[in-house]
């Protein structure tokens, strides 16, 4: 197990390098001048300096990389030309906003969309099975911008039930933060009506966000268990008299959801690009926003480093996807 | 009719899809010619500012009084063009990898590979829209930059294709017959390897309508006062709750047009693929 784990972690190093050359490439991309470039607009002639001596722009590309490397290992980003703060502490104060957000539509999605899967194979060919695959098919088409201010339009402007925009009504006090998690400080702190306020602003967008993958986990769950409703186990079970539904959601389900997972590691990327725009049509304070704000103002340094997050974060991903799989599946293991 | 084509017809959804895209084609060709309202693409009408639907204008008007029916007919132009240029592009860079890394192995194959392992390994809309930041925002910026993330998805399909197909017999035989190289890649690897390629690029289309839309929205795309329907719907926001319709369906437009070139996209590729075939 543990070697299995260190060998998929081995396989990812290549990638993660590549993708600090790419970072390092977008630097480069595109100017002249890539310290004028960094600082941004409203840059002063000391600024743009001091940057070209910390990159060292003058020196050689091969010395300029290693310098790089450097920084990165030390988490040093630059300073956003917006804030004026280190880009690394707006990120590290931001994460845990995305991290709630992004595991919050993921938990919608497969909450949702593995038994819906499950309803729609063993049900297939019936009006519930059409309509989930009318439904996920939309899932996978719709603008996830335009879904948000649909959402908006009809649940928080028109119904007045939920919040508009947001992480807190304006109205109450933030608890004192401690591990960044807004829904754990809330309870820490023991103040509930905040830990309901905030969930409930956090319904709109997780449900924005996880719409593209309940569709896609709805679509590979049910072609999954489709497939094993085939196989000889299945029929044998059901002749000796097991339990239709223990069958089903027990041991057709485990041997059905391999091709799921893999969806859900994949679906982590989308979650984080799709969480790019979410956040900034809900003014959720998380990377996204961020992000969306330093393309607003052109500040290269937080487009570069969340870049550089997301990459990582993604390659991460795929690791625990792999080790998922080997514990669902250890034949996959052992052949590794 | 050959048999393939008859398996297409009876795909009802695929055949759906298949009309969405030839009515979305339609459209997008004769856009100015059915709009009602054909110079609305740039003009202003501030006396007609945020009509609701109905009144000659079935889908409303916007806040400079344009005929939002009119500006969504005209957005197709703009999304088709947007999107057969990404993935054309795509395509002429995947493809050529694709078929060398496949055809030639070796370190040109590893290196050629490994970058495209490092491209699909970070989230598409977000390098994207790094890509398009620092090539200062403009359409052109936004489709290079999609194309410029989009072509590993081809690479990655015509070297598994190019790999498989080089080791066949028939290949073996061109080559025993003193075939020369590029004769055998392009004229017998390449329309055998096309298929699969066929279908990404129908799916990548729909893709890249949405991913285009989005950067529009965000301002990284489309410029006003092109009727494009990301601008749209980003232009729409100050104007809510009252003007309901300005957002709703530039949007609908965009869902619709993703969906066709799904749909069609899934039954080319239970067509092309049967092993992946979607269970019924």
């Amino acid at each position: 197990m543990a070697r299995f784990v260190l060998r998929r972690c081995a396989l990812v190093l290549p990638s993660l390098l590549g993708l600090l050359v790419v970072t390092f490439l977008l630097i480069h991309a595109g100017s002249a001048d890539p310290a004028a470039a960094l600082a941004g607009d409203a840059a002063t002639p000391e600024q743009i300096a001091r940057l070209r001596a910390q990159y060292g722009f003058d020196r050689p590309m091969g010395e300029q990389f290693l310098l790089y490397l450097g920084r990165v290992a030390h988490f040093d980003f630059g300073e956003s030309a917006f804030s004026h703060r280190p880009v690394a502490l707006d990120i590290f104060q931001r994460l845990p906003a995305t991290l709630e957000l992004t595991f919050a539509a993921l938990l919608l999605s497969i909450g949702l969309g593995v038994p819906l899967g499950v309803v729609a194979a063993v049900k297939h060919n019936s009006w519930v099975d059409y309509l989930l695959r009318l439904v996920s098919v939309m899932g996978i088409a719709v603008a996830a911008f335009w879904f948000a201010i649909m959402l908006q339009l009809f649940f928080a402007m028109d119904l007045a039930w939920l919040p508009l925009r947001g992480d807190l009504a304006s109205t109450m006090t933030r608890p004192p933060r401690l591990t960044g998690f807004m829904l754990l400080d809330a309870l820490i702190a023991g103040r509930w009506d905040v830990f309901v306020d905030h969930l409930r602003h956090l319904v709109l967008p997780a449900v924005t966000l996880s719409l593209g993958g309940l569709a896609t986990i709805v679509r590979f769950t049910r072609a999954g268990v489709l497939d094993t409703l085939q196989q000889d186990f299945v029929f044998y079970e059901r002749a000796m008299g097991y339990r239709w539904t223990r069958l089903v959601w027990l041991f057709v389900l485990r041997n059905s959801v391999t091709a799921t997972v893999t969806q859900i590691g994949l679906l982590f990327g989308g979650l984080i690009a799709g969480g790019v725009v979410v956040e900034s049509i809900f003014d959720w304070p998380g990377i996204g926003s961020y992000t969306v704000q330093a393309i607003l103002t052109g500040d290269r340094q937080v487009m570069l480093a969340v870049t550089l997050l997301v990459g990582t974060v993604y390659a991460a991903v795929n690791i625990l996807v792999d080790v998922v799989h080997g514990l669902l599946d250890p034949r996959l293991m052992e052949r590794a | 009719m050959k048999p393939i084509l008859r398996k297409l017809a009876r795909d009802v959804p695929a055949m759906l899809g298949l009309a969405i895209v030839l009515l979305v084609i339609l459209v997008a060709v004769l856009g100015p010619l059915i709009a009602p309202y054909p110079g609305d693409a740039s003009a202003s009408h501030l006396l007609q500012r945020l009509k609701p639907p109905g009144n000659g204008h079935p889908f409303g008007t916007d806040n400079l009084g344009r005929d939002i029916y009119s500006r969504v007919i005209l957005g197709a132009r703009g999304a088709l063009a947007i999107a057969l240029t990404v993935v054309g592009v795509a395509m002429l860079i995947g493809v050529p990898l694709g078929l060398l890394a496949g055809y030639r192995g070796g370190w040109l194959s590893e290196t050629i590979m490994r970058i495209t392992d490092i491209v699909l390994a970070i989230p598409q809309l977000v390098l994207a829209l790094a890509l398009a930041q620092l090539m200062s925002p403009s359409l052109e910026s936004a489709m290079l930059a999609l194309s410029l993330t989009y072509w590993p998805f081809f690479t990655r399909i015509v070297y598994g294709e190019t790999r498989r197909l080089s080791s066949s017999l028939f290949v073996d035989a061109l080559r025993g017959v003193g075939a020369g190289t590029g004769r055998i890649v392009f004229l017998h690897i390449l329309p055998n390897a096309i298929s699969p390629v066929i279908v990404r690029a129908t799916i990548g289309l729909g893709f890249t309508i949405l991913v285009a839309a989005v950067l529009g929205f965000l301002g990284m795309g489309a410029t006003p006062p092109a009727p494009d329907w990301g601008l749209a719907i980003a232009e729409s926001r100050l104007y809510l709750p009252r003007a309901w319709w300005y957002a709703t369906f530039p949007g609908l437009a965009i869902l619709i047009t993703v969906m066709g070139f799904n749909l069609l996209g899934d039954g080319l590729r239970d067509l092309v693929d049967p092993r992946i075939r979607r269970s019924r």
